[in-house]
């Protein structure tokens, strides 16, 4: 386990959260160094109104770079990226972001499986996947697509978590390999 | 699960049978609802799913229609529309007369928000929107302007939202669960199917709206749908995009000026 944890091979680290999980994002945002060897993708279940206010809360506390995907948008390390609200979002195998406004997935657009199972697609053993907090089932589903790839996958302690239903199902149905507090993912994620 | 390969092998049959050219469409995405597709049939196998394909023109119908995203809205993004309304149209009205032409129209809701528009700048008289899809029958299901009621409060919301002012019910006649659009707004539509992926320019517009179509498209092909609009377009005149769409990849970019930040930009 250890070894798989200190393995730099990470290229990018996919974050999905729901209900509560906002300020586990915001924690983490504020503390991710700049110039992290990874790029930081975040998903989160949000209102459906098309609002940037959003990825301005997060730029202004992170030292790195945020950035709401555009439509083919290259995915860089150092960057934190946002999916924009009413979109999933996918990546192409030459590493670049795809976004699809097809049906909702758990009743979810942005939906974190897809993501999840996505970057599982392109990135093979090279992704680490975390999810957060959330009161639907959200996720778990691309956790199995991210350890069959075999790449990373972390959930929030559910101890932690305002809404612990979501990191407790992928508990109960996915492998998961590490159960992180905040600050253990910030370190975790710095330390990529 | 459907594998790279196998998802190469159908798009292969789609188009040496069908002349269906899937060939430049987004690898992620066209992989996911193909994968969909297999999964919501039941298909055992994927030489069963290959083999209904290739043998099953009926099916053929469906794969298309459920493989192209068709998600719309009325007034979808409010703001564009309020930007539409206040900036664009005053301009383009001043012309004799105006073309629009909305490219991936699906089952028509944002076509019949233009007419709305059009009608409350008194200008629909004197304008003709080109609505088109690869799908016919999305094309079919919009030429009747016909729509579900259940999701007229929200289009509603959508409209005042885009600054209009009258009472939207104003516009339809309810009838059981769905609404029609009075025939004022159609007769100044003309339908019909076109494949941006082979088809042509057709006509010089004032305005080319191309909502949430290039999101599923790859880079090259996005090139090549580009280029297609700026030979439709004449000098001065609007493209306008999906709200995550964007032509900084396209290298036609310095032809065109962005209108603030509204996924509208206006030829030099």
């Amino acid at each position: 386990m250890e070894e798989k944890l200190d393995m730099s091979s990470t290229e990018i680290i996919v974050i999905g959260g729901s209900s509560g999980s906002l300020d586990v994002v915001l924690k983490i945002i504020s503390s991710v160094k700049k110039d992290i060897a990874v790029a930081l993708v975040i998903v989160l279940h949000r209102k459906t109104t098309t609002d940037s206010a959003l990825s301005e809360l997060l730029a202004i506390r992170s030292v790195a770079p945020v950035k709401e995907v555009e439509d083919k948008d290259p995915v860089l390390a150092g960057n934190i990226y946002l999916a924009p609200s009413d979109y999933h979002l996918l990546f192409e195998k030459k590493h670049i972001f795809s976004l699809d406004d097809s049906e909702k997935i758990n009743y979810s657009r942005p939906s974190i499986d897809v993501t999840f199972e996505s970057a599982a697609e392109a990135y093979g053993a090279t992704v680490s996947a975390i999810l957060l907090s959330g009161s639907n089932a959200d996720g778990t589903e691309g956790l199995l697509a991210i350890h069959a790839q075999g790449g990373v996958t972390i959930v929030q302690d559910p101890e932690t978590a305002g809404f612990p239903y979501m990191p407790q199902q992928a508990i109960l149905n996915a492998p998961v390999d590490y159960q992180m507090n905040v600050s253990e993912m910030i370190e975790y994620i710095n330390n990529k | 699960m459907i594998q790279d390969e196998e998802v190469e092998v159908l798009i292969n049959d789609l188009f040496e049978l069908y002349g269906y050219d899937f060939t430049g469409y987004s690898k992620a995405s066209i992989k996911r609802r193909i994968n969909r597709l297999f999964i919501l049939d039941s298909f055992p196998s994927f030489a069963e799913f290959r083999y209904r394909l290739k043998f099953d023109s009926t099916y053929l119908k469906r794969f298309v229609e459920e493989i192209t995203v068709n998600v719309t809205e009325m007034f979808r993004d409010p703001l564009f529309y309020k930007t539409l309304r206040e900036e664009v149209i005053p301009t383009i009205g001043t012309k004799p007369f105006i073309r629009i032409w909305h490219a991936g129209c699906s089952s028509g809701e944002e076509v019949f928000s233009m007419a709305v528009l059009l009608h409350e700048a008194n200008l629909l008289h004197k304008s003709l929107i080109y609505a088109t899809d690869i799908n016919p029958n999305v094309l079919e299901k919009a030429r009747k302007g016909i729509f579900p009621l259940s999701q007229m409060k929200q289009y509603s919301e959508n409209y005042i939202l885009s600054g209009g002012k009258q009472d939207f019910s104003s516009y339809y006649t309810a009838n059981y669960d769905r609404v029609k659009f009075d025939e004022s707004f159609a007769s100044r539509m003309i339908f019909s199917t076109h494949n941006l992926v082979c088809d042509n320019s057709f006509n010089e517009f004032d305005l080319i709206l191309c909502r949430n179509v290039l999101i599923y498209f790859d880079v090259p092909l996005q090139n090549r749908v580009f280029e297609l609009f700026d030979a439709s377009l004449s000098n001065l005149s609007y493209l306008a995009l999906g709200s995550k769409e964007t032509m900084k990849f396209s290298g036609m970019s310095n032809h065109y000026r962005q209108l603030g930040k509204e996924k509208i930009w206006r030829k030099n």
